[in-house]
């Protein structure tokens, strides 16, 4: 139903269980087909922790775009799916594409009537310009959790060597 | 200059994976997912096969040419010998209970990680060689020839199971998914295909006792580091006996306690702990391993490496053994143990020098994990504890799949947790006792060069302590198995911040009022006790 006088943040609140759930299949869609069956059929939270994580995510992520990304809510949920992501089958690009699909997924939605709507144009490009910042931020989220498994390879090797040195007493504490 | 590709081309790309079924998706080993072969030195010196330099991810992986007649006579030499890898060979149905139980799957998104389909990998090869259907309807009876890319895929997976045993919880046929497994590595075994994480350290076992390699001298010396500690925060210097002949006790635990931080802590409270009972125990340099990696390798090496704590024990002439706090280790000892190296006749059924408990459940092996005996003896009072000591923690117990799911030791780790901690929080249910979530990192798979597929399999476990950090402020993530002190660290470090990892014994040491100890400013990692920071201030 098209309502005259709306603006776009009203249409996306009245569209949004679609829009999040096409978001959703969007993101399975990623994974190998068992898996994606697995990660639609269930969301319970420590049964299936990625199925959940990324169906609470991108609905809280939706929420801040539509409610001008709260910092806080956005670094949160946008951390705990890249965090995922980050160490899953995925190349770089994969990881972060989900992001991208919304885009792809609100023109759908919205549908060429709605789109053609006075103003409208002028606000979905506020709307993807913030989803783009979203996918910057991913990046930066991305190389964080990357870095991260790299800095725990290179503890364990140094832990290690470091006590192998005490051993050989090569290393000595200055008040031994 | 490389071709840049146009924009219109890149907005082609297509992430949604190729619908292909399982036996037509040929596998890709990705770095990070998989460990370093093993070396032919850790294979010469246990007289395994075909010991060469080899990387997994080379094409060649030079093999006998005969190979293939190996592995077909591996297979069919234990299809004889283990009734249950006949049956479970043959009666799954494929009804996929355990497909999502398994925390490689949950964490990897890889459906071969599905119990169901790792089994099926040599499952198919089975049907092809070893079933009428199979050798008539190949492919439509689910079988399929042995090729060198089968092999791989046989590697690479069953290197992605940690042996933890969730999924057959869940199979309404009792499948145990960790014996393929096994079996799957010790047909890999026989063609020289073991990781070095698992050949190095059964090499070191065989030669030193110990899976770190650790000489006599390195073993005390190690020890004399933790009883400076001791002596730093209690005020007592306590010295134990190493290779006491006429000794009560024999005390085994995993080197890895020896070695590496947070297990010292844990070592320095089974130390607290002896000293305050006046034990007559002893610890081995010989039998200085109770972690056994051969249980990853095969079922004769597992035995071989096995055989030194019964003959320790006999050397010794102790009455019976005491087991420090680890995971597969006491699921080798409880239930292969007496069947490999036994009867241990010469030994007594342990009984408790201090409450007079015998532990009949330990009637035939001789040997008891340090958790019953602590519990026993706090319900017999035998203890003074002040669990005060511990209220700067808020812990969670972490159940190691070996000695919860395997060996249904569930209330005794908590029973002595509630005494010395106030605050105890467990995690959700589904994670927890018999289905507790593996670190991810079991059965040698915590090596370095292989963290992301530990990330991803410890991810389930993970984001139950996650939920109980965010709501109820845990900050501490307790258990009894050394590889989970080695390796629940850096998984709490990318997951779940915050969080650190102590054994057991750790904390009741922290608690435990030991005679004449004078009095106690910081925990055994050096950390002001609660309270302490105010009352410095006042003074």
């Amino acid at each position: 139903m098209i309502h005259g006088n709306m603006n776009l943040n009203h249409y996306l609140i009245e569209k949004k269980s679609t829009i999040l759930k096409k978001w959703f299949d969007a993101v399975v869609e990623t994974y190998p087909h068992e898996t994606s069956t697995f990660l639609r059929k269930q969301k319970a939270q420590f049964t299936n922790p990625v199925g959940y994580t990324l169906s609470e995510g991108i609905e809280h992520l939706f929420d801040a775009l539509l409610q001008g990304m709260i910092p806080d809510t956005v670094s949160r949920f946008l951390d705990s799916i890249i965090r995922i992501r980050a160490i899953q089958e995925f190349s770089p690009s994969e990881a972060v594409s989900f992001i991208f699909q919304l885009k792809k997924v609100v023109r759908l939605e919205l549908g060429k009537e709605i789109l053609g709507q006075q103003g409208i144009a002028e606000e979905l490009a506020v709307f993807e310009s913030a989803v783009d910042d979203l996918a910057l931020f991913s990046f930066d989220l991305f190389m964080k959790c990357r870095e991260k498994i790299y800095e725990l390879k290179a503890n364990e090797a140094k832990n290690m060597t470091f006590r192998l040195l005490q051993q050989a007493r090569l290393i000595v504490d200055n008040q031994d | 200059m490389a071709k840049l590709p146009k924009p219109e081309e890149l907005s082609k790309i297509d992430y949604t994976p190729p619908k292909t079924s399982w036996m037509d998706t040929p596998v890709v080993f990705k770095e990070g997912m998989f460990c370093h072969g093993s070396k032919p030195k850790s294979l010469e010196l246990v007289g395994f096969p075909n010991p060469r330099d080899w990387r997994p991810a080379d094409a060649d992986w030079k093999l006998p040419e005969n190979w293939k007649q190996i592995l077909l006579e591996g297979i069919a030499e234990r299809l004889e010998k283990y009734r249950s890898f006949r049956l479970f060979m043959d009666i799954c149905v494929r009804c996929g209970a355990c497909a999502d139980k398994c925390h490689f799957f949950i964490g990897t998104g890889d459906p071969k990680n599905m119990p169901v389909l790792r089994a099926e990998l040599i499952r198919s090869v089975y049907r092809k060689e070893f079933t009428l259907a199979g050798k008539i309807f190949g492919k439509m009876a689910g079988a399929r020839e042995l090729t060198i890319d089968v092999l791989k895929e046989w590697w690479y997976y069953f290197f992605q199971c940690t042996e933890c045993r969730r999924c057959s919880v869940f199979c309404p046929y009792g499948i145990d998914q960790a014996e393929i497994t096994i079996i799957g590595r010790e047909l890999l075994n026989l063609l020289g295909l073991n990781i070095e994480w698992i050949a190095g350290p059964v090499s070191n076992c065989y030669m030193k006792g110990n899976h770190l390699g650790l000489e006599p001298h390195t073993i005390v010396g190690n020890l004399e580091y933790m009883l400076d500690d001791i002596e730093t925060v209690t005020g007592k210097r306590i010295k134990p006996t190493f290779n006491r002949k006429g000794a009560e006790i024999l005390f085994v635990t995993p080197s890895g306690d020896l070695f590496a931080d947070p297990g010292t802590y844990t070592c320095m409270g089974y130390l607290m702990l002896f000293e305050e009972l006046g034990l007559d125990y002893t610890w081995s340099t010989y039998a200085s391993e109770g972690g056994n990696f051969g249980f990853f390798t095969s079922n004769e090496m597992a035995k071989r490496l096995n055989s030194k704590i019964y003959a320790e024990a006999k050397r010794l002439g102790v009455k019976w053994i005491l087991g420090g706090e680890c995971g597969h280790m006491w699921r080798v000892l409880s239930q292969y143990m007496d069947t490999w190296n036994g009867p241990a006749d010469f030994l007594e059924v342990p009984k408790s020098p201090i409450t007079g408990t015998v532990f009949e459940n330990a009637k035939s092996m001789k040997m008891v994990h340090v958790a019953e005996f602590t519990a026993d003896l706090i319900k017999n009072n035998k203890l003074k504890l002040d669990p005060k000591r511990n209220d700067h923690l808020k812990v969670t117990w972490h159940d190691s799949c070996n000695v919860a799911r395997g060996m249904g030791m569930l209330e005794e780790p908590r029973y002595v947790l509630k005494n010395v901690v106030n605050n105890f929080v467990e995690m959700p249910e589904d994670t927890i006792r018999e289905k507790t979530f593996c670190c991810g990192s079991g059965t040698g798979l915590n090596a370095s060069e292989d963290m992301d597929l530990r990330m991803k399999g410890g991810f389930p476990r993970a984001n139950a302590v996650k939920f109980v950090h965010e709501h109820y402020g845990v900050n501490m993530l307790a258990n009894v198995c050394a590889i989970d002190r080695a390796t629940l660290p850096p998984l709490m470090d990318y997951w779940v911040p915050g969080v650190k990892v102590a054994g057991l014994h750790e904390l009741v040491a922290n608690a435990l009022v030991m005679t004449g100890e004078k009095e106690r400013t910081t925990d055994l990692r050096g950390e002001p006790l609660p309270g302490i920071e105010q009352k410095e201030e006042k003074a």
